[in-house]
Order: structure tokens, then sequence, then C-alpha cells
């Protein structure tokens, strides 16, 4: 038995093979990647300088990815102009979906089977629909509905009478039909968030006299959160690059000004690479803010809440520092 | 003026069946003011619903059902039943405090919200009020101090005392316990009876469904034996504990004692 010198036994760790393998491959493969995005192509042209026996000449290249041409466009007000709507589309549909969907929730949840039937009904057919075809019905509404008007129903009386075709955008043809079909998806969220939380939670604040809507908001609500926040971050999301589909009513979101600019200089990729790196920042700035919501309300149920990255980069960091025993001091450090 | 009724709780022949299957067949029960009732009997007796029946959380097929004077979740006017709205039967609820098996505390909130957040919301006391009755409630059963923990983070035991708490700051005229310490490791049932004890002492009216019949015994004014839907036997504890008659309570006590 080979001990230390203070007389405790050394621990040999066990050695992971396969994992070593993988990790092998994984950074292989990122290497590959790293290489390409980064690779330049030769254009065919030649560039020479000087004269006579001193002139050298080599082979010009440029980007494979055309990077100059990607951040030429990234901050051009017609791109940024395009995320600004895709932004707008998105927190206006999604504020539609979150609202109407925990209202269809909470009908489908109801035990009067006229409310559950209507809520169940809506959710089949927005969700049984192309998102698509709703987007083009809401943007051709005046061929079906010239006029709207609000008034008493089956009567003549009418209080405001609007022409569809002249008040209706395309762009609020585009926030209704997204905010439409998602409510419909958000409803199945909702109702998940809302079933997850456990009766004797309901009895508790019925036995302390609170009304079926005073249970509902201060009891299963903030308990339904938990459930329903990550898939909403990946509705929110997803919702970001649906909106994408309004191009084709001509609404000129992102996706729609790299197109138009693409359709004129015929830059495809150089563009679309620009509308794409857009999209993935705005995925990561909303990523970042599901987490911290999550964690907010995790509160009660876990003892102890999970550590930010930044905590978790710090531990780990500690870690390794700790591995050498010369730098303890560095490590107790970081820990404390 | 009308004057106080002298009982608490008045059951008459009340009746409730579940998809057929009749859980109560007509249970009798009279509890007066600062009376302790125990309610023991076999799994499946319907002693716990019959407790949810008193504060509404069932509803009774038949038989007449009265707290404190009143007919639960209806009223009589011009000889005819009407039944209560939602907001009417909240409001009675209020006052009937409950505490279940397996605690149900509000699992997102601290321990100080779980006992202010009914104060606020439905007797729409002042916030600061309401933490200072719910400091002075937390003290009474012994956890002065925990204002902030999560339930998560307390024992089975604590959880049940923070329970009681929160029953207690409704200021309830009626305690309803559902097996308050089945779901208690063996040496956390006696701070909750505990707890319950001192309630009792103080002149709290309490409706105790349990299995612990140390406690029936010393507590109860009176015991009741619940078997298949019918009471089957009831009076003072030690002497329906000690010398039971029928031979039900008798089968079931040389099991539980």
């Amino acid at each position: 038995m080979s001990t230390d010198g203070d007389g405790s036994i050394k621990v040999v760790p066990v050695r992971h093979v396969g994992r070593w393998v993988g990790v092998a491959a994984a950074l292989v493969v990122v290497a590959m990647i790293v290489h390409t995005l980064l690779s330049r192509l030769p254009t065919g042209q030649r560039s020479c300088q000087g004269v006579g026996a001193s002139r050298v000449c080599h082979a010009v290249t440029e980007w494979r990815f055309s990077w100059d041409i990607v951040f030429r466009y990234f901050t051009t007000s017609e791109i940024l102009h395009g995320l600004l709507i895709t932004l707008e589309l998105t927190v206006i549909a999604m504020a539609v979906g979150i609202v109407l969907g925990m209202v269809l929730a909470v009908m489908r949840l109801s035990p009067n089977r006229v409310l559950s039937g209507s809520a169940w009904t809506y959710t089949w057919f927005f969700r049984g629909t192309p998102v698509l075809v709703q987007l083009l019905v809401w943007y051709n509404i005046a061929i079906l509905y010239p006029r709207v008007s609000l008034g008493i129903p089956f009567t003549h009386v009418s209080f405001l009478a609007l022409h569809t075709s002249t008040t209706f955008t395309a762009l609020e043809a585009a926030c209704i039909a997204l905010g439409l079909n998602e409510a419909a998806y958000m409803s199945e969220i909702a109702r998940a968030g809302l079933l997850s939380v456990d009766e004797g939670q309901v009895e508790a604040a019925t036995s302390i006299g609170m009304v079926r809507r005073q249970t509902l908001r201060y009891v299963v609500m903030p308990q339904a959160m938990r459930v329903i926040i990550p898939p909403t971050g990946n509705e929110v999301i997803s919702m970001l690059k649906t909106s994408s589909l309004a191009s084709v009513i001509s609404v000129i979101e992102l996706l729609g000004a790299a197109t138009n600019i693409y359709s004129a200089n015929y830059e495809i990729m150089p563009l679309l690479l620009t509308a794409s790196l857009w999209y993935l920042l705005v995925t990561t700035v909303l990523s970042i803010g599901q987490f911290y919501l999550e964690r907010y309300f995790a509160r009660g149920a876990l003892r102890t809440p999970p550590p930010t990255p930044l905590q978790r980069m710090r531990h780990d960091l500690a870690g390794i520092v700790a591995r050498f025993p010369t730098r303890r001091g560095v490590a107790g450090a970081l820990e404390r | 003026m009308t004057e106080t009724p002298a009982l608490m709780v008045e059951a008459i022949g009340v009746r409730k069946h579940f998809a057929g299957v009749e859980v109560l067949k007509g249970v009798d029960l009279k509890v007066g003011r600062a009376e302790v009732a125990c309610l023991i009997g076999p799994s499946g007796s319907g002693k716990s619903t019959f407790l949810r029946c008193i504060n509404h959380l069932e509803k009774h097929d038949a038989g007449e059902l009265l707290v404190d004077g009143q007919l639960v979740g209806y009223e009589l006017r011009n000889g005819k039943l009407y039944e209560r709205n939602d907001k009417q039967i909240c409001a009675e609820r209020a006052r009937i405090g409950m505490v279940f098996q397996r605690f149900n505390l509000f699992q997102h909130l601290t321990v100080l919200e779980n006992i202010t957040i009914g104060q606020v919301r439905v007797l729409k006391v002042k916030e600061d009020a309401a933490r200072a009755r719910a400091r002075e409630l937390l003290e009474r059963v012994g956890l002065a101090g925990r204002d902030g923990y999560y339930p998560a983070q307390l024992s089975g035991g604590q959880q049940q005392r923070v329970a009681i708490a929160r029953a207690l700051a409704m200021d309830p005229k009626l305690m309803l316990f559902d097996e308050p310490t089945s779901a208690l490791d063996p040496e956390l049932v006696g701070e909750v009876l505990d707890v319950m004890r001192d309630l009792a002492r103080s002149g709290m009216t309490m409706i105790v469904v349990t299995h612990e019949m140390g406690f029936a015994r010393e507590v109860a004014n009176t015991v009741y034996f619940l078997d298949a839907g019918v009471i089957e036997e009831w009076g003072d504890p030690r002497e329906v504990l000690t010398h039971p008659t029928s031979p039900r309570l008798q089968n079931f006590l040389s099991k539980v004692l």
C-alpha cells in the first residue's frame, strides 16, 4: 500500500477511456468548423507590386463566407429596421398568444362543457391549419369582410364602421395571424402547467376561503409558471424565426430586408448570414433572460436554487486551481 | 337578535355517494362549543369525506349539516332550500380552519407569506397587521424565527405546525384536522399533537380525524367510531376506547392498540 508523507492513502481516479476518445473526436470537428469559417478562396485574379526584377505577384483571395460583406450590412439601416419589425412582431404575437392562451387554458379546465368545448375547438382549428395559410387568410381578409363594424349582433345597429382594406395593414394582419396561432399552442402549455400543480394546493387555498379566481391567481398560477416558462421560452424563440414568414405578405422584417438587399446586389449568402447572425444574437439574449426567469419562479421548489453560470464558472475554476497543491491559497481565495 | 346556538356542528343523517358507491350512509354527530370530537375508524370508512363535507369541500347529497346554526352550502327561505353562491360559501369556509394530512402548504411562498396570504386576500387585513399576527402565531406553534423559510426547507412536523398557524390566522370558530399526523415520522408526531392539545385547552372547537388513540383518550370530549359510512359507536373516550360494545370497534381497537 502506498501512502503519502502524511500517512493518508492515495486515491487513483477511474480513467474514462471512451470519454477521452469522444472529446478528441469533438475537438477535431470543432477545428474543422473553425477552419472552414475562416478559410479564404482565390478569386482567380493576381495582384502584383513593384516593377522589373523586384516585381512580386500573388493570387488574390477572399473570405469563403464573405465576412467583410456580412459585417458591412450588419448595421445598415435597412437591416436594423427589419430587425425592429421582427422584434415588434415577436413581442406582439407572443403577448396575444400568452394572454389568449392562458384564457383558453382556464376555459378548457372549466367544469362548464360549453366553455371547455369552445376552447378545445379553437385549439383544434388553429393548430390544425398551417400558419402560412392563416397569414395569407388574414392578409386577404378584406375579400371576406370588406367592412367591419362595431354594433349589436344580428341587428342593424352599428356604432363604428371601418373599411377593412384601408385600416388593416399587412403588419397588423401578421400580428393577428401569428398571435392567434400561437394562442392555440400556448393554451396547451398553460394547461399542462395548471394541471401540474397538486390538487392539495387548490384545496388548501379553498379551505382558507379563497374564491376560484383568487386560488388561480395567488396559488396555482405562480406554481404553474415553473412548468410553463421553459416551453414558453421555446415558443418565443420559435416565434422570432416564424415571424420571417410574414415576408410573404409583404412585411419587411429581418429576412425580408435581407432578401430585398440581395435581390438587388446578388450577395445572397452574405445577407442570409447577416440575418442569421442577428437571429442567433437575439436568441442568445432571450435564453439568458429565460434562465433568470426560471430561477425566479423556482423559489420554494428547491432547497437550494441552481447556481448561475457565473457562479458555476467560478466554482469550476476554483476546482481546477485546487488540483495544483502549490496554488491552494489561490483556490481558497476563489472559493470564498 | 338570534341567540347563539349551543352546538357548533350538527349533522343529521348526512349522506354522500361517489359514482354509485355510498360513502356516508346517514351520519349523525353533535359537537358543542369548545368541545373536541375525535373521529376514528378504518380507512375507507368515510371519515375524511365527512370532514370535507363540513366545510363544503365535498357537497353532501342528503341530510342536514349545520355549522354554528347555519346550513352548510344552503339557505332556507320560505320553505325552500337555496344553494349559496361561491362567494357566500367561501366566506363561510374562511371561518372554518382545515389542516390536511399532507400539509398542503403553498410551496412558492415563505412560511410567513403562507400565514399572511389568507388574511390579506380574503379577510382584507393590512399587510403589516397580518405579518404581526403571523409572527405571533408562529411563536405559538413554536416556530418563531422561521419566517423566511420555504416549506421544502422544513421537516414534516414543522410544516404541519405552519399549516395549523395558517388556519388559525383566519380566526376560525372551528378547526378540522384530517389525519394531521399520519404523514409524519414517528418522532415528529409529538410536536404536532402538543400544539393541538394547547389549542384544545384554549377553548377551540375541534373535529379531529385521527389514528392517535392516546390523543383521543386524553383530549377528546367525545369519540365517534365511523365504520362503512355509519357511526357505529360514540361516547366518552375513556368509556368507548376501553369498553367497546360493538364487535366491529372491538376488532378495530385490537388492531390499532
